[in-house]
């Protein structure tokens, strides 16, 4: 007898973990950052900031964190998904930082006292984002947990949706009802709406799909759901309505309703849905074109920008202005006008990037962006449970819509709305929210891509997982 | 769910291509029409935002830029602004660029292709783009000469070294500041403008390049050189010279200044004539010569063209389709010729110069923002508009005018000076417009300037004002130059 132990050749492969590529990401993201931030120091103050150095310590103890908590907490997820984002969260806070300076210099030159540098407070927003996304990675030690929560998260969405409605706490910014003030805080519910409407979305599809699939009627020779299925689709279509018309908030709007429906196709493989979501959209977009003056109003301004120049497009021409002088190579990090784009730092920041690094930085930047949707794609596609499928779907098809509505926005491929870049733009409520989908997403991915042999043990707890 | 996962996907790739295209439009194909748009103040910020070269004489600038704490970061400065302003210009966020500042801009502002390997290397060292140099043709004492002797009085001076064409005084008065132009203060900018713009003396005009007069009996200058060219003149051909000539198929009757003959019995030399710029006898030279060669020899000198200097000088013109009467008066300078100062210097450089006609420049280099040069200005040849010999010939009859005829307030003691005199009549009850060519030393080929003085409506009544006004004015232009 040999003494030599065999052992089963499909045990002898070991999925690999990718862990090693993250933290090579994670370095270069960090260096491409930290380069940029120093940049800005350097074409404007010809020296490092005193606190450049402690920021840029703190960015990479907040990056460790994340890997570590990937490391060891969801030991199998994508390895790109984390440094894409990290990426461009830097790079927000760089341009933050850019204009910041502008700021004090402006103060400088008006005699005026320079206002606290916004860098801190979105550092610290980042902070909080990223301790949050490794609780997400804490808590939520199955994604199928969630389901669980479908209705919760329902409930729990449409009340921080409509809430900006509600007298005493609800406040509009810049024409749009989208914010909570508490004290001296504001905050964007919608952004934390969206992650739970998507689980909610998720949830409820992976029960009703197939009578949404199967039941059908025929209606001029195409096969249209039945009438009571169709329910929770006008549902869907008055809600974003109702966001649109209280809140004035196209984007949102525009955001909800697409997810919705490509949530409904996913879980149907229906293209009835998209046909039917595709006309209940433009017809609540014209009647509200018709009906309400503020979306004309957008409307206008994106089909003349420069008809009312020095009122209601000013943005716009100016956002458009800053693209075309960065031109295909941008001035430089520190050496264009962003500043002379109103709210540059948020609604603005993408025209920012446009005039500083140039067509070809920001092409960058939106692949990086492209980068992150599809390897959450992919992780929809490599989930073995609906819900899983239906989640990370959601969360990046939301990431990608929510880009789209934005950069095209600013860049006059579509009307202007009142969305945030995700990671990149000012705003805390925005930067929380969005990596605590990435949390998600990399909670999904982690599942996806472990080896079965890893997920008996799963079974074999003591207290059962229920397997859907 | 996978295909529908996947067809998703495919969607999102087609957004993301779209916006991608979109930008690609918005930041290479619309990006130049979008700079160009006036709400657009990224290309001020930015030209203002790099250090200005300088203009400068001999190695002294006339405008600097100067760093400042405001938004636009570097502040135009004229160290003698008023002197110098018909030549520098302004430089303006409220109306733009002008003079030298507005044609050597890509020089000044260091956007000129040359500065690439500049601009590179600033990029490395981390310096701001810097513009560079641009170095003047200009005479300090010259141009000084020139101004003070303008004080007071609505006019220009243009001076020229006959040799190279090189403009080594171009002033006007009354004169603008800009300074006040060129401030970063749009309010006091538009105020100081609005000003000179309602002043009836036009201080904004650029009067040595741009405003163009009658040239008068100065014009007799060309007239002469036509004869001369036609071989059938010299200094003693006797001409006609009554006390007033009748002029052909007309009742008009064109008489001499003085209302008596230019000479005995009517008659004169060619060279008394010019001497005492009689009236009757050019009338009838012209008239003998024809107004094609008439023409043709002002258009030798430069008539019926523009010079850049770079900056655009005014047309001086000879009239396209004169009749006999008109042929007449044109000759004596009157009828429609009109002509800049910067062409009558033109006219006494080429007689100067042997005939040959010098392109009159203003800019001797263009230098790196290190002071390397970029560029030295090489003389070019405009025309030869008479032989050496008939210009030898006429430049000893501008010494006679000086010496013995009516310029004799140009006379410099130990240099023998050429000139004309010429007092040209405008609208009836104005007074008429004072002009003097001269040139120094009045030795064919070695001429070191030609001067011409232009006083509107400035003279008395009579010929003797280019004498009385404007001849003094180019002597001590001309001293300044010969260094006396």
């Amino acid at each position: 007898m040999s003494a030599v132990v065999t052992t089963p050749s499909v045990s002898r492969y070991r999925q690999p973990t990718r862990r090693g590529a993250e933290v090579g990401l994670l370095l270069l993201a960090f260096v491409v950052g930290a380069a940029a931030y120093v940049q800005v120091d350097l074409a404007i103050l010809g020296h490092l900031a005193s606190d450049t150095v402690p920021v840029l310590l703190a960015i990479a103890a907040l990056l460790l964190l994340a890997h570590v908590a990937v490391r060891f907490l969801a030991t199998y997820a994508d390895p790109v998904i984390v440094p894409a984002v990290a990426a461009l969260n830097i790079l927000g806070l760089a341009m933050i930082h850019r204009l910041d300076l502008a700021e004090a210099q402006r103060a400088a030159r008006n005699g005026g006292v320079a206002p606290s540098p916004d860098v801190y407070t979105q550092l610290t927003w980042t902070a909080l984002g990223i301790v949050l996304f490794v609780a997400v990675l804490v808590v939520v030690k199955d994604h199928r947990s969630l389901q669980r929560y479908t209705y919760t998260a329902m409930f729990a969405g449409l009340v921080l949706l409509l809430l900006p409605l509600a007298p005493g706490i609800g406040a509009e910014i810049n024409g749009a009802r989208l914010w909570l003030r508490l004290g001296g805080l504001s905050f964007q519910p919608g952004e934390i709406a969206k992650i739970l409407l998507t689980i909610f979305f998720a949830g409820y599809l992976t029960v009703t799909r197939d009578s949404l699939a199967l039941v059908r009627t025929k209606i001029m020779g195409i096969e249209f759901p039945r009438g009571r299925d169709m329910g929770p689709l006008f549902v869907a279509w008055f809600i974003s309505l109702g966001v649109l018309v209280f809140e004035r908030d196209l984007g949102t709007s525009l955001l909800f309703f697409g997810l919705f429906v490509s949530l409904l196709y996913i879980a149907t493989q229906r293209r009835s849905w998209l046909v039917l979501g595709a006309v209940l959209f433009i017809t609540g977009a014209v009647f509200a074109y018709l009906a309400f003056g503020h979306v004309r109003l957008r409307v206008d301004v994106w089909l003349h920008p420069f008809a009312d120049e020095a009122d209601s497009s000013y943005q716009i021409a100016q956002s458009l202005y800053g693209f075309a002088s960065g031109g295909m190579f941008g001035s430089g990090l520190g050496q264009g006008y962003p500043q002379l784009v109103p709210y540059a730092k948020s609604d603005f920041i993408v025209a920012a990037f446009g005039e500083e690094l140039g067509l070809i930085g920001l092409m960058a930047m939106l692949v990086l962006y492209g980068i992150v949707v599809e390897r959450g794609l992919r992780t929809a596609i490599a989930c073995r449970d609906v819900f899983g499928t239906l989640l990370a779907a959601g969360l990046s098809i939301s990431l990608g819509l929510q880009v789209f509505v934005v950069v095209g926005g600013v860049s006059r491929l579509i009307p202007l709305t009142g969305l945030t870049t995700p990671f990149l733009a000012q705003g805390g409520s925005s930067l929380v929210a969005n990596w605590i989908a990435i949390g998600l997403l990399i909670r999904v991915s982690d599942a996806a891509r472990r080896p079965d042999a890893e997920r008996v043990s799963l079974e074999d707890a003591p207290t059962q997982v229920v397997s859907l | 769910m996978i295909r529908s996962v996947r067809r998703l996907a495919v969607v999102l790739g087609v957004l993301l291509v779209a916006v991608l295209a979109n930008l690609t439009y918005l930041q290479y194909f619309a990006a130049a029409d979008l700079r160009a748009q006036a709400g657009n103040s990224r290309v001020l910020l930015d030209e203002y935002s790099r250090q200005r070269g300088p203009i400068l004489l001999g190695s002294v600038a006339i405008a600097s830029s100067i760093p400042t704490q405001d938004q636009l970061k570097y502040l135009r400065q004229y160290s003698n602004g008023p002197l110098y302003a018909p030549a520098t210009g302004f430089y303006s966020v409220v109306y733009g660029a002008t003079g030298i500042e507005r044609t050597e801009n890509s020089v000044l502002s260091g956007s000129d292709d040359r500065f690439f390997v500049d601009r590179v290397q600033q990029l490395f060292a981390g310096r701001g783009v810097q513009g560079g140099a641009v170095r003047l043709t200009l005479d300090p004492k010259a141009q000084k000469a020139a101004y003070d002797g303008l004080a007071g009085r609505t006019g220009a001076v243009v001076a020229i070294d006959p040799r190279t064409g090189a403009i080594l005084a171009m002033a006007t008065s009354p004169s603008f500041d800009p300074n006040l132009l060129s401030s970063h203060d749009p309010a006091k900018i538009r105020a100081a403008y609005d000003k000179y713009s309602a002043d009836p003396n036009q201080p904004l005009t650029n009067r040595p390049l741009t405003m163009t007069l009658p040239p008068g009996s100065t014009f007799k200058l060309v007239t002469a050189a036509a004869a001369l060219e036609t071989g059938r003149y010299t200094t003693t051909t006797v001409v006609p010279g009554p006390a007033s000539l009748k002029l052909p198929n007309t009742t008009k009757e064109l008489n001499n200044w003085s209302g008596t003959a230019c000479g005995p019995g009517g008659k004169t030399t060619f060279e008394n004539a010019l001497a005492i710029s009689c009236n009757t006898a050019f009338a009838s030279i012209g008239l003998d010569v024809g107004a094609d060669a008439l023409r043709a020899q002002a258009d030798k000198f430069g008539f019926d063209q523009s010079f850049e200097v770079p900056l655009r000088a005014a047309t001086s013109r000879y009239p396209a389709d004169p009749d006999l009467p008109q042929t007449a008066m044109s000759a004596i300078g009157q009828f429609d010729v009109t002509a800049s100062a910067l062409q009558m210097a033109v006219v006494g450089a080429g007689i100067a110069n042997n005939g040959q006609v010098m392109s009159p420049y203003l800019v001797a280099q263009t230098l790196s923002p290190e002071l390397q040069v970029l560029q030295n200005a090489e003389p070019v040849a405009f025309s030869q508009a008479m032989s050496p010999a008939n210009a030898a010939t006429l430049l000893g009859m501008m010494v006679t005018v000086v010496d013995a005829g009516t310029g004799s307030n140009a006379r410099i003691s130990g240099v023998s000076v050429g000139g004309k005199t010429g007092t040209a009549q405008t609208a009836p009850g104005k007074p008429p417009h004072a002009w003097f060519v001269g040139v120094a030393p009045a030795t064919p080929g070695q001429a070191q300037v030609a001067v011409a003085v232009v006083l509107q409506n400035g003279g008395g009544a009579a010929e003797i004002s280019g004498n009385k006004l404007a001849a003094p004015i180019a002597k001590a232009v001309m001293e300044a130059v010969l260094g006396r």
